[in-house]
């Protein structure tokens, strides 16, 4: 009798625990590099949190629409340095998490990804612009949030073309990642008819990005650099190293605009942009984190929502329900750009418009007004799908 | 002041007997119209159809209504953090509600006492008593707080929160959330129909509008849209009127630029207007037997006859034109 009532208050017990409902519990893994890279301009260095702080405003964000449907999100940083074991740390991680937002560098971000593949686990991708990633290397554990080389350049290529500044001026910087910048300005140029008059490299011979005289000199230096040019409308910087691009702007021998790495600038975000109730999401990241919001910052947001919209979709924290959602032709979100942002299908890069910025100003986004696709307007943009060398597996 | 200073000048031109004879005959009402980028309210007088007065208001007007009285019209200026009145008679600001931060959109009781604002910066739906002008609540809501209805019991309120992607249901008496039902992206309006037998509301991304059946609280249809020559990411439904019948429905399909007419019984479409670039939000006159819509990017407004189902008049307003109330004059 004693048993019976026990197992009964037992039972009781089991029920109205099940139905009071725990909030189901969501965690994301953040892997991330220490350090911060050095920029020209003291304004345009990053912070130390660049990036994450994006993906801490989407756990907010997710974590309010979670109270409603009793999810709970959390977010797991890690960050590496330099030498480190990154696909020990992508392993720990995904013990953790099923999702692991992902910023680095193009090889890190592979050994990350095979390493937590056998577990199911997904990295998305937010710092790496690699076309490669999305190519020939491309993973089916990997999802790209952060736009490529290639769209970045297309983007700007349409509206240079729009605006008949057809003949470009491209100086390439010295490093590896500057040299892939401008096979992107290249492929642009053959893409919408633009005519890459010359080519001209700016050595990196090392030296300080910042000294106390340092102006006199840049001065004298760049019209030098960037005279007996032949005709141009617009110079275009390859140097995403960071070593000579910002130096352009107003110093060039000829009047001429500058893009590219400076000046007239692809990026998938900025503190500027205000369209498309962006305004919300720029206060809303201003006052969580005291500063203003960046790319790289936007892309992990976008990481971090597409998870929270995934799982209220699905109702569910399951890492493969929320992975064929992603994957599913049912899915977009909307990322304040004016139009849904979906999935390419096959190398998993999300489609998005790109703003073109001064620094100052968002002057235009692109895909332009007549660059026509049969999909997708926003596949004018990068590699498409009859180019793509990418076989998922 | 200006207003009338033209109108005087106008009268000596064209001589005082004509201008009595067309003045403002009983049929006419007054369309006003938020020009969001202007900071000014555009005066459409739906006899002659023209402008006849530019207010000046605060700054980024959007959601605008006339009170139950007739006697004002309530502007929010988002970037001014309130919702400015205008006295219908002086065609002038009067006073402003302590609406909360960045108010857009609201919506009041059938008494015309209580009004509920959506809040996008905070996250909250604000109660405003509208004869003493004060806040007497707040309601926590999803992410960017948008659309907002009252149901025709006035038992519920409906908000709709852009980031979070639902429709929350709000007891009116307790002010308690008591249902929240997923939608596609960006929900940003939402319309009851007058019966009670339906909520439809608008998602500006998912390219949707979703029907819901209040008494159950869940989506019963999807209206969606397909039109030739228009690419899906382009088609994005904002605002939505229904004729008192509930038999017709037209949405406007953002940067579309185009006007769906629906059959509201059916929930299909029946065709598809061309209007201005951007069309954001509508109003009937109150005889229903025109509507006007605003073209945000164009900067005009179409007028459409309702019963021919055909844009008949197109008229320059301010600059991005957003909202539109209509009032008696």
């Amino acid at each position: 009798m004693i048993r019976w009532l026990i197992g009964a208050i037992g039972l009781c017990a089991v029920t109205s625990s099940a139905f009071a409902a725990e909030p189901l519990t969501i965690s994301i893994g953040y892997l991330g590099q220490a350090g911060i890279k050095a920029t020209l301009s003291l304004v345009e260095l990053p912070s130390e949190n660049d990036g994450s702080a994006g993906a801490r405003l989407a756990i907010e964000d997710n974590n309010t629409t979670g109270r409603f449907l009793k999810q709970q999100f959390g977010l797991d940083e890690v960050r590496v340095k330099d030498g480190d074991d990154v696909a020990g740390a992508a392993r720990t991680l995904a013990g953790r998490n099923s999702f692991i937002i992902a910023d680095l560098p193009p090889d890190a971000l592979l050994q990350a990804a095979d390493a937590v593949r056998d577990r199911g686990s997904v990295l998305f991708n937010v710092g790496a612009a690699d076309d490669r990633l999305r190519e020939a290397d491309c993973r089916a554990n990997v999802i790209h949030i952060a736009p490529t080389r290639s769209m970045l350049a297309d983007a700007l290529a349409q509206y240079l073309v729009w605006k008949q500044w057809k003949r470009w001026l491209l100086v390439v910087g010295s490093h590896d990642e500057d040299r892939l910048e401008a096979d992107a300005y290249r492929r642009a140029a053959a893409r919408f008819g633009a005519k890459i008059v010359q080519e001209r490299v700016f050595e990196d011979t090392g030296g300080a990005r910042r000294t106390d005289s340092g102006v006199t000199l840049i001065q004298r230096q760049i019209p030098v650099f960037t005279q007996q040019a032949p005709a141009y409308d617009v110079m275009i910087a390859a140097d995403e190293s960071e070593v000579f691009a910002s130096y352009l702007p107003y110093r060039t021998w000829d009047p001429r605009p500058v893009a590219g790495s400076a000046g007239l600038v692809p990026t998938s975000w900025h503190a500027a942009q205000d369209q498309w109730g962006a305004v919300q999401i720029q206060n809303r990241f201003t006052k969580l984190n005291a500063r203003r919001m960046t790319a790289r910052d936007m892309q992990a947001w976008l990481a971090t929502r597409m998870i929270g919209e995934a799982a209220s979709r699905t109702n569910s924290g399951d890492g493969k329900a929320i992975l064929a959602f992603l994957k599913s032709p049912d899915f977009s979100i909307a990322g304040f750009k004016g139009q849904r942002l979906t999935i390419r299908d096959w190398n998993l890069q999300l489609r998005q418009p790109i703003l073109l910025v001064d620094g100052r100003m968002v002057v235009s986004v692109s895909p332009q007004d007549g660059f026509l696709h049969q999909v997708s307007e926003l596949d004018t943009l990068g590699i498409d799908r009859p180019e793509s060398k990418c076989r998922l597996q | 002041m200006m207003n009338r200073s033209k109108m005087l000048r106008r009268v000596w031109l064209c001589g005082a007997a004509v201008w009595f004879a067309t003045a403002a005959p009983a049929s006419a009402f007054l369309a006003y119209i938020s020009n969001e980028k202007s900071n000014t309210v555009s005066v459409i007088d739906t006899d002659s159809w023209t402008v006849t007065a530019t207010i000046k208001v605060g700054q980024r007007p959007r959601g605008i209504e006339l009170t139950r009285d007739g006697k004002s019209v309530l502007v929010a200026v988002g970037d001014d953090d309130t919702i400015q009145i205008i006295d219908v008679a002086s065609q002038k600001v009067v006073d402003s509600l302590p609406s909360g931060p960045d108010p857009e959109l609201f919506t009041q009781d059938a008494a015309g006492k209580v009004l509920y604002v959506a809040n996008e910066n905070d996250n909250t739906v604000t109660v405003i008593d509208l004869e003493k002008r004060v806040r007497i609540g707040d309601v926590q809501v999803g992410v960017e707080p948008e659309g907002m209805a009252i149901s025709p019991d006035g038992k519920i309120l409906i908000n709709t929160s852009e980031t979070t992607n639902m429709a929350h249901f709000i007891d009116t008496a307790t002010r308690e959330i008591v249902a929240n039902v997923l939608v596609d992206a960006r929900p940003r309006f939402a319309e009851f129909k007058r019966d009670g037998s339906e909520l439809w509301v608008s998602s500006e991304i998912g390219g949707t509008v979703s029907v819901i059946d209040p008494a159950k609280r869940v989506v019963t249809d999807k209206i969606e849209f397909n039109i030739p020559g228009l690419r899906r990411e382009a088609i994005q439904p904002v605002g939505i009127g229904m004729t008192r019948d509930a038999k017709i429905a037209f949405i406007a399909l953002g940067p579309a630029n185009r006007i769906a007419i629906v059959d509201a019984a059916t929930h299909k479409v029946i065709k598809y207007l061309l209007v201005g670039q951007r069309v954001w939000h509508m109003a009937f006159t109150p005889d229903e037997k025109y509507l006007l819509v605003t073209n945000g990017v164009s900067n005009d407004v179409s007028v459409i006859d309702v019963a021919a189902q055909k844009v008949i008049k197109t008229i320059q307003v301010g600059e991005l034109p957003w909202g539109v109330a209509m009032a008696r004059p």
